[in-house]
């Protein structure tokens, strides 16, 4: 269709009574009265607009320039920061919320991650909250009225070694005691339920079973990010992007506000959710933290048919690998082993990963890698988060997430705008306070985690 | 692929290396003293710099000593090696943002 078709099917006047019309909210779609029936996407929305030859889509979120004054500053427009945000909104009525990030939302580790969501988490504490999360991806679609594509295609956790067995049984029994559903798999269930898959693995890498939590899967990774914006945004959140913070403002150890490039934003309280820059963050504001920053690097190759319908990790080999929608095969790798920000990962690190990769699918030793780019990672000694107060009065860190933050970006958002909005943790997230590296409670998922550190 | 210099061996790939992490962190010298938070300094805290940092290293596959560089986090160019015991190099560490 030429872009000028003439057709349009705009009702004009029709919602002049919008209430956005009465709040003093800008008219950020250029729709007038329209713009609350518009920002609603359904199905009369798709064919109202495919009418109109989708040129009248409006702009999912505002780009505002930054008020002098917040109640609550969240530094970092990752999904993490942005789901707080949309909590804080939505469930706790604090509106007067705005949400600085340096570059693009959702361009940090929200997209740079392999997309894995799962539970299945050894100890209770982190059962509870990545559960929680789990609970929430359940009905995010519908909640955001964003399409984030949650997949619960099962994620499979491979066993290459008597030990590795071992440990997958006590972490399988742990998670059925506190009611999240797992599976011990023997190597037949597995060839039937991944037949592409090599259980010789060259004889290297031999597969002596599984376990694998059904209820996991993927999730579209920017759609999260996008939809917690747009759902934020509609309930009055100012999302600013390409706006660094240079500094906090600290008065007789209370945070008054923080300096960004686009100047000084005075905040009643400020919350940083900034993953691999949390370090940085905590230096401006003078305090340290129990987090080395690493890259973690991951890789897609070119687009195949249909040949994996489930995730598949192996902590043993590093190496974690699920099939996209778009029929790219997602290849997640090991962290570097040595403190980086620069965004991309070490070479032997993708090269150990493939080389498995290869010995347990064989058939995809042909296939061309299309990009391979890293994140970079906030990694605590226990690899479980940090969440909650900081040794500054009205500061709140949600940090220390490693290589598996996606997964938990809906609870994380959750649990952090409870504690944000209340000055203190909500009981899900108290066990994952900072002064746990004083009191020696570490809550230990080095094995859960997937990813050698 | 990072290229370290050993200071015994010379110039070898990172893949013959092992990391240490941050250099020049003291276990607190009179340990019945120490309070919770400074332990929790010296086995948890670390500076994590965006920019220079000093760090251990061990050349495992190689003479198996532990020696220190100063390298820079985000450009990982290696700015000094020097062995155990000495001081670090007079740089600016300052972090970036």
């Amino acid at each position: 269709m030429p872009p000028s078709a003439p057709i349009k099917s705009r009702i004009s006047g029709a919602f002049a009574e919008s209430p956005f019309a009465k709040s003093g909210i800008p008219d950020r779609l250029g729709l007038g009265g329209f713009q609350s029936m518009a920002a609603r996407y359904s199905i009369f929305s798709l064919i109202r607009n495919a009418l109109a030859y989708h040129e009248d889509w409006p702009a999912a979120w505002r780009s505002p320039e930054p008020k002098p004054a917040y109640d609550v500053v969240i530094v970092g427009g990752g999904g993490h920061g942005l789901a707080t945000a949309y909590y804080l909104a939505k469930e706790l009525g604090v509106r007067n919320v705005a949400v600085i990030e340096r570059g693009w939302l959702g361009g940090g580790n929200t997209g740079r991650n392999t997309t894995i969501v799962r539970s299945n988490y050894l100890w209770d504490e982190s059962a509870a909250l990545y559960e929680h999360a789990m609970k929430l991806w359940e009905g995010l679609s519908q909640d955001l009225n964003y399409n984030v594509m949650f997949s619960q295609r099962g994620v499979l956790s491979l066993a290459h070694s008597q030990h590795d067995l071992r440990a997958q049984s006590r972490q399988s029994n742990a998670n059925r005691l506190g009611g999240i559903d797992s599976e011990l798999l023997t190597p037949a269930q597995i060839k039937a339920l991944v037949p592409v898959m090599d259980l010789r693995a060259g004889g290297r890498y031999p597969v002596l079973g599984g376990a694998l939590q059904r209820r996991g899967g993927s999730a579209r990774h920017d759609a999260v990010a996008w939809g917690y914006a747009r759902g934020a945004d509609a309930l009055g959140v100012d999302i600013i992007q390409e706006c660094p913070v240079t500094g906090f403002r600290i008065d007789n150890g209370r945070v008054q506000g923080v300096e960004t490039a686009k100047g000084f934003i005075q905040a009643g309280k400020v919350g940083i959710a900034v993953a691999g820059h949390t370090s940085v963050m905590a230096n401006l504001a003078g305090f340290r933290l129990p987090i080395i920053s690493k890259p973690l690097q991951a890789l897609v190759s070119e687009p195949v048919k249909p040949v994996l319908d489930t995730v598949i990790m192996s902590g043993a080999v590093h190496a974690y690998i699920s099939q996209s929608d778009k029929g790219e095969l997602v290849i997640g790798a090991g962290t570097d082993r040595y403190v980086g920000y620069g965004q991309r990962g070490s070479l032997p690190v993708s090269e150990d990963t493939l080389g498995a990769i290869c010995e347990l699918f064989p058939s995809f030793r042909r296939l061309r890698m299309m990009r391979l780019w890293g994140g970079i990672v906030d990694i605590c000694p226990d690899a479980s988060p940090i969440i909650g107060k900081t040794p500054v009065e009205g500061m709140y860190i949600n940090c220390g997430w490693g290589t598996g933050g996606f997964k938990s970006t809906p609870g994380s958002g959750w649990v952090f705008a409870q504690t944000i909005a209340h000055d203190r943790p909500h009981d899900l997230n108290a066990p994952f306070s900072l002064d746990r590296f004083h009191t020696g409670y570490l809550i230990d998922e080095h094995g859960a985690a997937g990813v050698a550190h | 692929m990072l290229l370290i210099t050993c200071p015994y061996c010379g110039e070898r790939a990172e893949s013959e290396f092992s990391y240490g992490g941050e250099a020049h962190i003291a276990r607190p010298s009179d340990p019945e003293k120490a309070s919770d938070a400074d332990w929790a300094d010296y086995l948890y805290l670390r500076t994590n710099t965006k920019g220079v940092y000093f760090e251990r290293w061990l050349h495992a596959h190689g003479c198996r000593r532990w020696f220190n560089i100063a390298r820079h986090t985000v450009s990982y160019e290696v700015l000094a090696v020097y062995e155990m015991g000495a001081p670090p190099p007079k740089l600016d560490t300052k972090s970036e943002v």
